[in-house]
């Protein structure tokens, strides 16, 4: 027999229970996991003491150009006259193309002169242009590595075989490699 | 102590090397000198984020009202085109409810994370939608749903028995992404996901002819992602069974005229099993009990095949995968290094900790795998009694987990062309 549409039937009472604790519970999960000071929030970061770069990066990324950009930490740099990182080896000291190292020319290179008139060099890096392929960070032995990425799982941390990729709280998003944290 | 030992040995080593880092030292270029700043991207407003979920609300709420309400399969299908524009071409399809699942399990799992509260209420809000109104994010707020909806132009019923057989992939993949992330070895559920390589227009080979495989499948058998494989699904399916309210195929009585019997391309329909009047044949007790009794050996041989699992499945945890990889190398049977074990080796790192560090990870991810073999074996058990008992039904019904409420089969019931007016009460004018 099909009961009349107004009544309840037991099935009806013990459905409504059951959807009722769900809500309950379901509620309470989402109150519980979004409490305060239940963790940082985070972001993802090369640690550049970790990278070796294996050039994933480049590749691996889910977006057509990959988040990941080599950053340059200054105040280790000792701007040299011939930059490992942005010539060939072997090369010559110019400007010319064909030594460059970096593939979509990211690397720029300014001359600045001391008190006393020697003539040094600073590097910076075009963002824009960066492809985060780590050739000029493999090549330097000098300089480190930074990024953002803000994702869910991040595809490269995935990838990276020395697993660098390392989740870092959100108020302190650089990893720089420089004199402060190596001693 | 001897934890301590190697601590300071590495420190040591660590210093070491960074001090043959500054090999030179940087020039005096004076007191006016600055150094260039480090530039630092900006990332995604956090307040789109919170736009993002407004616009998961409005669809849900759209959505239900469309399939309880409205009862129009062509205004449902406008929302099912503008959700997939926004959710899965705009956004590129994350943030969505089924990768949530993993952003949940891994904040239960591992308190350092850290998990959006966005993320949280992706997770949630379809969930408590379905516990009302059914399955409302399916029928068109998902855009993994849509893609597939919109290619279904030639649709095959299946039988009833291979539909009910097939369901079984989603339970398996649930159980295991949720193994897997607790295990901290990654969101399984986002890298193999089919379509997020199109809705990027980007992605790797092998994903982009899964995808295509999946799309040529849901040109004839109605989106087979979403009942076969989606792990959302699954919650949302048992969600869906506790509903206040459901979707029924007549807006008011069923005439069992058998027009709507085959217009469901997903199979949710269930025909009457009972006359009216007629009562219903209890089902065979002994069967019955056969069935209970199969019960405890289906969850007993879960659980062995889990645990069976677990170190296979283990491999997919990086530190895991090197371990065994080292263990190779070190035993001589395979030659050169891969980028991980050389990192590994330029690290200097001892391959004892690690396997100690790798066996630990062995051992959680059998545990997880045994309770998901456990679940597994109640999944199999309750779905063959299922299929044994059966409630009495008198009408043609939409089956309240499996219906994805995109509306296709009320126009063929005569019942709503007379609520819109098409026909009259006794017949075509």
């Amino acid at each position: 027999m099909t009961p009349p549409p107004d009544k309840l039937t037991r099935r009806d009472i013990l459905r409504r229970g059951l959807g009722g604790a769900c809500l309950l519970g379901l509620g309470g999960a989402a109150g519980w996991l979004a409490r305060p000071g239940g963790g940082e929030r985070t972001l993802w970061q090369i640690d550049p003491h970790k990278c070796i770069a294996c050039g994933n990066c480049a590749v691996k990324c889910v977006l057509p150009e990959s988040a990941v950009k080599c950053t340059h930490a200054f105040s280790m740099c000792g701007r040299c006259d011939f930059c490992f990182g942005y010539y060939r080896t072997p090369g010559k000291s110019d400007t010319g193309g064909e030594r460059q190292l970096c593939p979509t020319n990211a690397l720029i290179r300014h001359d600045k002169h001391t008190a006393r008139g020697d003539v040094f060099h600073e590097y910076t890096i075009d963002d824009a242009l960066c492809i985060g392929c780590g050739v000029c960070v493999k090549d330097c032995g000098l300089r480190g590595n930074g990024s953002r990425v803000n994702c869910n799982e991040c595809s490269i941390a995935a990838a990276c075989p020395s697993q660098a990729f390392v989740r870092v709280p959100a108020h302190r998003p650089y990893l720089p490699k420089d004199e402060d944290r190596t001693a | 102590m001897k934890r301590w030992t190697i601590a300071t040995i590495c420190l040591v080593l660590a210093a070491g090397a960074s001090w043959g880092t500054q090999r030179f030292r940087p020039p005096d270029l004076g007191e006016r000198y600055a150094p260039p700043s480090q530039p630092a991207p900006a990332a995604r407003s956090q307040a789109m984020e919170w736009v993002d979920l407004g616009v998961l609300a409005v669809a849900l709420a759209f959505s239900a009202h469309l399939a309880l309400r409205t009862r129009r399969r062509a205004w449902a299908f406008v929302l099912m085109l503008a959700a997939l524009a926004y959710f899965g071409f705009y956004r590129a399809g994350c943030i969505c409810p089924i990768g949530s699942i993993q952003n949940v399990a891994l904040a239960l799992s591992d308190p350092a994370y850290a998990v959006p509260l966005v993320a949280v209420l992706f997770f949630v809000l379809p969930l408590a939608t379905a516990l009302f109104f059914g399955r409302a994010f399916c029928a068109s707020v998902c855009p993994l749903g849509a893609i597939q909806d919109l290619l279904l132009l030639r649709p095959v019923l299946l039988p009833g028995w291979l539909e009910a057989a097939l369901r079984l992939p989603a339970h398996l993949y649930l159980a295991i992404a949720v193994v897997v992330v607790a295990n901290g070895a990654g969101f399984l559920i986002c890298r193999y996901d089919p379509f997020v390589a199109f809705f990027r227009f980007a992605g790797s080979l092998p994903m982009l002819i899964l995808g295509a495989c999946v799309l040529l499948v849901a040109v004839f058998v109605g989106r087979p992602y979403c009942r076969f494989f989606c792990p959302y699904g699954v919650l949302l399916g048992w969600a869906s069974r506790l509903s206040r309210r459901r979707v029924t195929i007549t807006p008011d009585e069923c005439i069992r005229c058998r027009l709507c019997e085959k217009s469901c391309p997903f199979g949710a329909i269930r025909e009457p099993n009972a006359e009216p009047g007629v009562p219903t044949a209890r089902p065979s007790r002994a069967r019955l009990a056969g069935l209970l009794a199969l019960a405890p050996v289906l969850v007993a041989l879960g659980a062995w095949g889990g645990w069976r699992l677990g170190a296979e499945l283990a491999g997919l945890h990086p530190q895991v995968a090197l371990d065994d990889r080292i263990a190779l190398e070190d035993a001589g049977a395979v030659t050169g290094l891969t980028d991980a074990s050389k990192a590994f080796r330029e690290a200097e790192r001892d391959s004892e900790s690690l396997h100690a560090e790798a066996a630990q990870i062995v051992h959680g991810f059998q545990s997880g795998t045994m309770g998901a073999g456990v679940y597994i074996g109640l999944v199999v058990a309750a779905g063959l009694l299922g299929q044994s008992v059966s409630r009495r039904r008198e009408d043609y019904e939409a089956d309240r987990a499996s219906c994805l409420a995109c509306g296709r089969c009320f126009a063929y019931c005569p019942r709503e062309q007379v609520r819109r007016g098409a026909i009259g009460a006794e017949g075509p004018p």
